[in-house]
């Protein structure tokens, strides 16, 4: 772990700073996520460091809570699309034939409709729950995925060292996980936190739209919500979030970086 | 320095930022103090293994650095002007203009979206030394004298619409069109065909002699350099090991590394006579590639016999492997059948039991894309021992080190990975894992054809004993009559999807040939001055690829 880049250094600081304080969410919190103890829009002060918020709750808490659901959610969301995006893709790519058209062709399809909309579409029918959310964020965003890891797997599936397990008689799954995952994920990782900030953007905009998480319980894009009034009063309060969010993206992609230029130099492999 | 010597190279120091994995990025020289003199009109051979530092001088010579390439010490003078010193504009005055360069590989060095002419003469116009029209009817001219079919026509087409040789062809058009006073040969026919690399090389040496430049010419083949060269200087790794005329390299070399150069390709094979039960027979087998509407392979009929050679040669295109395709089950043929180790086998992959599979085996011509790039050697070699054998820990670990004692490589590499061996280490884990199925064939597809003259003879002469010893079977797919010479037992000559001639090693390399087996015989580099003019003399039919 020695020679870290300044600039990876930095995106892990703030990177583990925000996991850091998402998990031990209530052990940091000054006070309750949805407690009332003050006036509306207080400015910061020795008992309140980030003010308060639109109905008179410490915003130092709520960030500190909104930010453990809106990495939850994001977290969560960009695994099970990089499980489902990524085994389907290599899948895909393996086999080919009808099923690779037909995985194809079927995410095509999805693609063709804009995310936002199709997930506000779904929303507005569905009960919004957590659960449900992590679920349509995944699987919409798996479709990026599942056309990435096709895209590598397809160059590497027909290289000669895959040719030769095939020679072999090695199963699919072999050829899937041993020959032709291991050199697909470099990229897979570099796109993982890209997808991660996706997500993070993504679950803000469904929060502040009123589709995402729902009151009384903070996330970054609630918070933005309920406090963007208070702009036009000169009131800074909605800020907060939305620097939070650029730094966290920011940060992940500095890592993402890193960790690309790390594995493709390591030991020589696909570049 | 005399009013001749044009080219003159004192002391050249180069050298390139390594990253090794896991270290930090250190400098390394990669050519230590190299000189050289060149006059107006002759030609100078650069010869050595890949990492020598040939084509590293050559661009030198052009004052240019290849990707992190930086040249720290000595001079390069050219018409008595150091060009080291000289400022970015004065270097591009001379790149393109008095010093040129002929690639590798034309294909990859043409841009595919402008006609042959316009590239051909942008140097020559840019550099303002000929009007359009003048650079045009120059191009001409040269084409013509580069025995280019059509020189009218042919700068009207588009670099895929004529063949390898011809495209490397015009690439020296292009390098000879702004009358350059030095023209720098890297590896120019190293890419093509024998049969096609033979016409490009007189090409090459005839239009050297008719506009007097002077040329470097780079190659790892000292045969090859012998027919153009007047002078040879021998390198290995950054270093002059010898330098001297071409006569004398040739027929009295002085140092023990030009020594083996000069021999190299004498490993000596005896025959061995068929047996009557062939070990693998392709009988009438006719194969074509999905979605195309022409068989590739015609009929071929070919047999292996056990622990025995069969050499398939031909040309690019001549579907040797295709064969192997078919034969592995990867291409199912359309008519014909395969039988092996006296039973029929599945035309397909799938339907092949393990049994197949295991006892034949395959090695392929690039053995870095043969190895998946994140296994260590030990999982390479020991995935079949595993998969066919159920060999598990130290069970395994000791057949792999005793595998890599076979391949004479010690077991200190177990560990590493791919990318930390040398090209001849590479080729020999990939026989290393072939050989750990216990296999009675293995298919070599062109498996020297990558590698340097000493690693090629160095793997030849480990497939001989490995064939000693565990009495395998080989099939040798490879365009080089010279290791077919070394080591095949029986041949098959192909040519455009057909079997041209075959049978045992002395027949078939022995008279009345066939026009084509011919040409391919003599068109194989001898290591002998004067050997390209006689060739060109006595030869009954052209290359396919002209």
């Amino acid at each position: 772990m020695k020679n870290i880049p300044v600039a990876a250094m930095l995106g892990l600081l703030f990177t583990g700073l925000y996991f850091l304080a998402a998990i031990f969410a209530p052990l940091l919190a000054p006070y309750g996520m949805a407690q009332i103890v003050g006036d509306v829009w207080e400015p910061s002060s020795s008992r309140h460091w980030l003010g308060t918020d639109s109905i008179g709750r410490d915003l130092l808490s709520r960030m500190i809570y909104g930010g453990r659901t809106t990495i939850f959610i994001a977290t969560a969301a960009t695994l099970l699309s990089f499980l489902t995006g990524s085994v389907l893709g290599l899948i895909a790519a393996v086999i080919g034939g009808w099923v690779d058209q037909f995985l194809s062709r079927f995410i095509d399809l999805i693609m063709s409709i804009p995310t936002l909309i199709f997930a506000l579409v779904i929303l507005s029918v569905m009960p919004v729950t957590i659960p449900i959310l992590i679920l349509v964020m995944g699987l919409l965003d798996s479709t990026r995925v599942y056309r990435l890891a096709r895209a590598v797997a397809v160059d590497i599936n027909v290289m000669d060292f895959v040719e030769a397990a095939k020679l072999r008689g090695e199963g699919r799954i072999w050829v899937i996980f041993r020959e032709i995952l291991p050199n697909a994920l470099s990229p897979l990782i570099a796109e993982m936190g890209l997808r991660f900030i996706f997500a993070v953007l993504f679950v803000s905009t469904l929060s502040f739209l009123g589709l995402g998480v729902q009151p009384p319980q903070a996330d970054w894009g609630g918070i933005v919500k309920e406090n963007k009034d208070g702009i036009v009063y000169g009131i800074p309060a909605a800020l907060i979030p939305a620097i939070a969010i650029a730094t966290l993206a920011i940060s992940v992609n500095l890592v993402a970086d890193w960790v690309l230029n790390r594995t493709t130099s390591l030991k020589g492999g696909r570049g | 320095m005399t009013e001749d010597t044009f080219l003159k190279v004192r002391d050249l120091k180069i050298g390139a930022t390594a990253y090794p994995p896991g270290e930090p990025p250190k400098w390394i020289e990669i050519v230590h103090g190299v000189s050289l003199d060149l006059e107006k009109g002759k030609v100078l051979g650069l010869i050595g293994e890949s990492g020598a530092g040939k084509s590293t001088i050559g661009l030198a010579a052009m004052g240019y650095g290849r990707g992190g390439v930086e040249i720290s010490g000595g001079e390069v003078w050219i018409n008595g002007r150091d060009i080291l010193s000289g400022s970015p504009r004065e270097l591009r005055r001379l790149r393109g203009s008095e010093v040129t360069y002929v690639s590798q590989s034309a294909a990859a060095s043409f841009n595919p979206a402008k006609k042959i002419m316009e590239q051909v003469i942008e140097a020559s116009v840019r550099h303002g030394k000929f009007s359009r029209s003048e650079a045009e009817k120059r191009a001409v001219s040269l084409f013509d004298k580069l025995g280019l079919p059509d020189p009218e026509t042919i700068g009207e087409r588009y670099p895929h619409q004529v063949s390898g040789g011809q495209l490397q062809r015009a690439m020296t058009a292009m390098a000879l069109c702004p009358q350059p006073d030095l023209v720098v040969f890297d590896e120019p026919t190293t890419a093509l065909d024998v049969t096609t690399q033979i016409d490009v090389l007189k090409a090459i040496k005839e239009a050297i002699a008719d506009t007097g430049v002077a040329a470097i010419y780079i190659t790892h083949d000292l045969a090859v350099v012998a027919q153009v060269a007047d002078d040879i200087m021998v390198l290995r790794m950054g270093e002059k090991v010898e330098y001297g005329s071409t006569e004398q390299i040739i027929n009295a070399p002085q140092e023990e590394y030009t020594r083996a150069l000069v021999s190299v390709r004498s490993i000596s094979h005896e025959e061995k006579p068929p047996t009557n039960e062939p070990l693998l027979s392709v009988q009438n087998v006719t194969a074509r590639y999905r979605g195309t509407n022409f068989d590739v392979l015609h009929d071929v009929s070919v047999d292996v016999h056990p622990g025995q050679t069969l050499a398939v040669v031909g040309e690019s295109g001549s579907g040797k492997s295709t064969l192997a395709r078919v034969i592995t089950g990867l291409l199912p043929p359309r008519d014909g059948m395969i039988e092996f180790s006296g039973r029929t086998l599945s035309p397909t992959l799938a339907g092949r039991t393990r049994e197949d599979l295991r006892e034949l085996q395959m090695i392929y011509q690039m053995a870095d894309v043969a190895m998946n790039p994140r296994h260590t050697v030990g999982t390479i070699i020991g995935r079949p021992l595993e998969f066919y054998f159920g060999l598990k820990g130290a069970e395994k670990k000791k057949r792999v080190k005793e595998l890599l004692d076979e391949i004479e490589m010690g077991d200190g590499f177990l560990d590493r990975y791919p990318a930390e061996l040398s090209g001849g280490q590479k080729q020999r884990v990939c026989i290393a894992r072939a050989l750990a199925a216990k296999p009675k064939l293995i298919i070599c597809d062109e498996v020297t054809s990558a590698l340097d003259p000493l690693v090629a003879d160095g793997i030849l002469k480990l497939l001989l004993n490995l064939q000693k010893r565990e009495d395998v079977a080989y099939l040798f797919i490879t365009h080089d009559i010279a290791t077919v010479r070394a080591i095949a037992d029986s041949i098959a000559v192909m040519y455009q999807g057909r079997v041209q001639r075959y049978g045992a090693k002395s027949t078939v390399l022995s008279p009345p040939f066939d026009d084509y087996t011919d040409l391919l015989l003599s068109s194989v580099p001898e290591m002998k001055l004067g050997w390209l003019e006689e060739v060109i003399e006595t030869r009954r039919m052209t290359s396919a690829g002209n």
